[in-house]
């Protein structure tokens, strides 16, 4: 039980992190559909800061220095997708598979080049990361998403920043005649979504495995979170429960082999992989009738239009 | 108002213009990666072979070149076709997947002959097609995002019953990789007796490059001549106008995702009953990448169907190109940070392509305003005839 649960926790916080930046960009009318390619470009950064940072430094900085080089990386190339859709007006669905597809490829060379080698796959190092609690062990960044999920509750729907973020997103018109500045809330609503998905794709690779293979990405985890946002309806405290929800289903693909009752229905480790996904499908048939999506995403505002 | 352009400001060129730049620019930005990585060697060990492509060579490469480029057509097509339709098919990955199971299927299991094969690949590929377009059109769920996680439960359903825990019926456990396509199930190289293949010297060089090119001439067709093709492009212009004027609007969306799905499934039962690769459902985490590729063919295409087969041609080449590079130096997948810059730039090719339309067809304008400024009065719709007429009094 306490694997399924260390298991749980860590999915949950990776859908968390990766679902509230989602919704920071399409609550400012910016479909971010590049959630996947960011946790990428991240998690990479996150990766090399992480090596090639000297191995006698403290293990505290070695921490804080990796998360902020992929929260760092994760927002410079959320700005791609914020330039093409933003100023640009670009299909903000088309600019956000380019960015997916790119960001796989970089991942590759560069995994590659590192290595001096033809494999994609960076070994790490992820004990400074990790603590226990009791006989649970639990990564720093279940800590970590807890503050930014508090932080991203205040800063939506207690600030005046979160509220004209929103209004952005409802009815973009209507906030700049009162004065407010669309382009930049938008902006800011996709570089807060790079931070957040940054730093859920370094979350998502450390503590799992001491090596990655860049070739699988991030495997789905990206649009995992997107399902995550829409089943949270695009409320914080919501996407919290819908993550916790989804990554009980992730971690029976890790777990089902030490459950007895599950192992004696002999699926295979790919159903229990194939199952967030199904159920995600089921959810999003059940509640689209009633979506509170925000108005205005996914359509470029454009100044002229007024 | 006035139909006929000069053919440099018609949308056709303009938008071959504007893929062309998108192209150079992708090409640039992979030039300046080669020198990051490989500095004076840039160009002799690595941009020379993405110029060259399969041409680096001869006549093996040119074979391969075309064996990849059957499927990419065919993607690029379903993508294109969904484009017209106002869908966005980002599903072609997992139609394609299961158009390759379907196609296996038939070709190991049953060994029944290559057409059939297709065939049962085009229906695998159109049933998991259709079920986005169902979710579209009876649940409003968008698309985009059905498709992507069907394109998952597609991966992983299939790979689970290819392996079958290592004893599937299809898996050669060996190789790890599901059994060969043989005999009758192959599709034929020769094509009024010259063999592909012998030419090429390619084994799975074969006519799939002539049945995707048929395919995309249908499909030009269907799209510009008929009244099917009529409705299915109303629907994407504008859903509510359609079903005002009579479109039975949910089935068309079904049948546009229908299609989009045949067509994918189509292009891996090419590419798969050519004996190109064999399937390896180990790779449980991949995507086949052909569906993605399939968006830029269709993006640098403006989702025109003929556009569709250059644009895959030119994919193809980069790609068999970055192959060639020495690998040890410059990874392969080079090629595709090329075509992910292209697809980030044709996104927003809309700016590129008024930029072009205004500086091509300025001056023009101008003369025709000059000329017609007498005749305000008459009716815009017979606007230049009218003006004929009374210049000729």
């Amino acid at each position: 039980m306490l694997l399924m649960l260390k298991y749980a926790l860590m999915s949950a916080t990776v859908l968390m992190l990766v679902a509230l930046g989602g919704c920071f960009s399409e609550h400012s009318g910016v479909i971010n559909l590049a959630l996947e390619g960011i946790m990428v470009i991240g998690g990479l950064m996150g990766i090399l800061i992480l090596n090639l940072l000297p191995p006698d430094m403290l293990p505290v900085w070695k921490v804080v220095l990796s998360i902020a080089a992929a929260a760092v990386s994760g927002i410079v190339y959320s700005a791609l997708l914020a330039f093409s859709a933003i100023n640009l007006k670009a299909d903000q669905t088309i600019g956000g598979t380019a960015l997916n597809l790119l960001s796989t490829a970089i991942a590759m060379v560069v995994a590659k080049r590192f290595n001096g080698s033809q494999s994609a796959k960076l070994s790490y190092d992820n004990t400074p990361f990790m603590f226990q609690i009791g006989g649970l062990t639990v990564n720093v960044f279940l800590f970590i998403s807890i503050a930014l999920l508090i932080a991203s509750i205040i800063v939506l729907y207690k600030t005046r920043f979160g509220l004209r973020l929103q209004a952005c997103g409802e009815h973009p018109q209507a906030a700049d005649s009162v004065g407010i500045n669309v382009y930049k809330m938008r902006w800011s609503g996709v570089l807060i979504s790079g931070f957040l998905a940054g730093i859920g794709g370094f979350a998502y690779i450390v503590p799992a495995v001491q090596v990655w293979n860049f070739e699988v990405g991030v495997a789905g985890m990206g649009f995992l979170s997107l399902a995550v946002m829409i089943f949270g309806q695009w409320k914080p405290g919501r996407i919290a429960l819908a993550a916790i929800f989804f990554a009980i289903f992730k971690s029976l693909a890790n777990i089902y082999d030490s459950i007895s009752w599950l192992n004696a229905l002999h699926l295979t480790k790919e159903l229990y992989n194939m199952m967030p996904f199904a159920a995600s499908m089921i959810i999003l048939a059940f509640t689209s009738k009633r979506s509170r999506a925000p108005k205005a995403e996914g359509i470029p505002y454009d100044k002229g239009q007024r | 108002m006035k139909k006929k352009q000069s053919l440099l400001a018609s949308d056709g060129f303009v938008s071959l213009l504007s893929s062309i730049i998108c192209i150079l620019i992708g090409l640039v930005v992979g030039f300046v990666v080669l020198l990051l990585l490989g500095g004076e060697k840039a160009y002799s060990d690595g941009f020379k072979q993405i110029l060259l492509g399969g041409f680096y060579m001869m006549p093996s490469g040119i074979g391969k070149e075309i064996v990849t480029a059957a499927p990419l057509i065919m993607c690029g097509l379903s993508v294109a076709f969904a484009f017209k339709t106002g869908l966005f098919n980002i599903g072609a990955a997992g139609q394609y997947t299961l158009g390759a199971f379907g196609g296996l299927i038939f070709a190991i299991l049953l060994h029944a002959p290559w057409y059939v094969c297709l065939l049962m690949a085009t229906v695998f590929g159109a049933v998991w097609g259709a079920l986005p377009g169902i979710f579209k059109a009876f649940l409003n769920v968008n698309e985009v995002i059905t498709s992507i996680m069907f394109n998952w439960i597609g991966l992983y359903g299939c790979n689970t019953i290819m392996y079958g825990r290592g004893s599937g019926a299809m898996y050669n456990a060996k190789q790890s990789k599901t059994f060969p396509v043989t005999g009758d199930s192959l599709i034929p190289s020769k094509i009024f007796g010259w063999d592909m293949a012998e030419t090429f010297s390619y084994k799975s060089c074969t006519i799939a490059i002539f049945l995707a090119i048929i395919v995309a001439v249908i499909l030009y067709i269907v799209l510009n001549k008929t009244t099917f093709g009529y409705e299915l492009k109303a629907c994407g212009n504008n859903r509510n106008a359609a079903k005002y004027a009579g479109i039975n609007e949910r089935r068309n969306v079904i049948l546009s995702m229908v299609i989009a799905g045949a067509l994918a499934g189509f292009g891996a039962g090419l590419y798969y009953l050519s004996g190109a690769a064999q399937w390896i459902p180990g790779d449980s985490t991949a995507l086949p990448s052909e569906g993605f590729d399939g968006i830029s063919v269709a993006l640098l295409a403006s989702s025109n169907p003929i556009g569709a087969i250059f644009s895959a041609l030119f994919i193809s080449h980069i790609t068999t190109g970055g192959g060639f590079m020495n690998a040890s130096m410059f990874p392969p997948e080079i090629a595709d940070i090329i075509s992910g810059i292209i697809i980030y730039l044709c996104a927003f090719s809309l700016l590129f392509r008024s930029m072009f339309r205004n500086l091509l067809s300025g001056s023009r304008k101008d003369k025709v305003r000059k000329k017609q400024t007498p005749q305000v009065t008459d009716t815009p719709a017979n606007g230049p005839a009218a003006a004929d007429g009374k210049e000729s009094e």
